[in-house]
């Protein structure tokens, strides 16, 4: 198995900026706007991206959401290893919020598929826009385009992008492994 | 990744502690589901749940019923009172009768003792025991334990009591085995003619003192008086069951420390307890309840993962 390094810690804050200027740009205050993070990847790239708005871009008041999808899956029973679920933190209604999809890598558009379903027990959402860090060109099994993205790649099927954060396994990387 | 280590829910005698811990964490999952503004998550959509009831039942057919729809199952209700059985059908007949509509999982409360081991050795569907005769009633336990893991934190060294009519209650067994697997202290009390012989074989302790009792204990769990399923008189009267083993405002004042009130169900108020104490904001009887739905939400939901498709 090699791996390859696709993005380093530079580029990601880099990358990371950008977006949330992007969101800025879309939704001034985020008066109207939630943010909500897939579990369980999507809601490290969620929190960062809270922290910046609020710490480097004064965005006061943000709400953000970390939603599990698992009940919502359309692979139940039709994995050899069950799924197995995490915790919903949804502290707010979505009616009538823009809601903002965040992920790290969207790949066969399936687990937004299941987030876009789950979404609707909150509430009937004004719209909803995704942002991903990684969108893997070429491999979607649904018609499902991110709104906002850090990094657009070709990667065949047999190679697994892999993101690492600093919260959790000590840097961000973004990288490439092919098994 | 986890998986329950039986392929139905017969009892808890067949569970492990890994399983038990496995249930309540998938139906603290369930619980935050079942307190969103829209309920429901689609997971079973292509299961099939026939619910069999050869015994009555109000709140655990509601509870299973309501759990399985949360779930987006498919549901059937069959209740013994209005079918065939009366006819003289006998129950792997009835039961293959509904499999033949291409039944996944069959939720059953039987009048006999083995009735939900005895299908699952006959059919080929997931069986969840709602109760069998006075033997076991394993979500019953389930719930019992989540609500007082729920309350206190741990049930690890916790002191539980039951009280009332255990030689006919299936909730006192399950109960028992429930507790033990997560490592609480379980003392029974209640009339000795209501007390099975053989009971202390099973690491319990028996008091026939009630006052003694709650004092001992973190935990009451009040069971009714089961009438209906008593051929003899077991005690003289029900005013002096009440006088011995009521359970009282009073006495629950007495005690210097303040003990958690549980009952399954339905509950004879001013019988085995009087209305202030289970309206008291020491009982939990409707945190079980609701935990009802999210246990079995969890126990339907790890079963179905099993169903071959």
């Amino acid at each position: 198995m090699s791996r390859k390094t696709l993005l380093n810690s530079k580029e990601i804050e880099i990358i990371l900026h950008r977006l949330a200027c992007q969101l800025i740009e879309n939704h001034n205050d985020f008066k109207e706007t939630v943010l909500i993070g897939l579990q369980p990847r999507g809601t490290f790239l969620a929190k960062r991206l809270a922290n910046l708005l609020a710490k480097e871009y004064n965005i006061k008041n943000l709400k953000l959401g970390l939603l599990d999808i698992t009940f919502y899956r359309d692979d139940f029973r039709r994995r050899d290893e069950p799924l197995e679920a995490t915790s919903t933190e949804m502290d707010f209604l979505i009616e009538n919020k823009n809601v903002v999809l965040i992920d790290d890598v969207l790949y066969s558009g399936r687990s937004v598929r299941a987030g876009l379903t789950a979404i609707q027990s909150y509430g009937r959402p004004s719209n909803i826009e995704l942002l991903v860090l990684i969108d893997r060109r070429f491999s979607r099994h649904l018609p499902i385009q991110p709104n906002y993205r850090g990094r657009q790649v070709d990667a065949i099927n047999e190679e697994k992008v892999l993101v690492t954060w600093a919260a959790t396994h000590k840097k961000d990387a973004v990288f490439i492994e092919i098994k | 990744m986890k998986h329950l280590s039986v392929e139905h829910l017969l009892g808890i005698k067949y569970l492990n502690k890994n399983d038990i811990d496995l249930i309540f964490e998938t139906a603290n999952h369930f619980k935050e589901v079942i307190n969103r503004p829209i309920k429901k998550v689609p997971s079973l959509r292509d299961i099939t749940i026939a619910n069999l009831f050869f015994e009555n039942s109000t709140r655990t057919k509601l509870s299973f019923e309501l759990a399985e729809k949360r779930l987006s199952a498919d549901v059937i209700n069959f209740s013994a009172s209005q079918s065939s059985v009366k006819k003289g059908e006998t129950l792997i007949d009835t039961v293959n009768n509904i499999l033949s509509m291409k039944v996944d999982i069959v939720v059953m409360r039987h009048p006999n003792v083995g009735a939900g081991v005895f299908l699952s050795k006959h059919v080929n569907a997931k069986i969840i025991n709602a109760g069998d005769g006075t033997h076991e009633h394993p979500t019953q336990a389930l719930l019992d334990s989540y609500s007082i893991k729920e309350k206190l934190g741990t049930l690890k060294d916790k002191k539980i009591v039951i009280v009332g009519d255990i030689l006919h209650s299936r909730v006192a067994l399950s109960n028992i085995f429930a507790l033990q697997l997560q490592g609480a202290k379980v003392k029974v009390c209640g009339p000795t003619t209501l007390i099975p012989k053989f009971i202390t074989s099973l690491g319990v302790e028996v008091e026939t003192n009630l006052k003694k009792a709650l004092e001992w204990c973190d935990v009451a769990n009040v069971l009714r008086v089961q009438h209906e399923r008593m051929d003899i008189k077991y005690f003289p009267s029900t005013r002096e069951y009440t006088q011995l083993f009521g359970i009282n405002q009073e006495i629950l004042d007495n005690l210097g420390k303040k003990i958690t009130i549980m009952h399954p169900g339905p509950i004879n108020r001013g019988v085995e307890i009087t209305s202030d104490v289970a309206d008291s904001d020491q009982s939990i009887i409707l945190n079980q309840v609701e935990n009802g739905v999210a246990v079995r939400m969890a126990v339907i939901y790890l079963l179905a993962e099993q169903v071959k498709r």
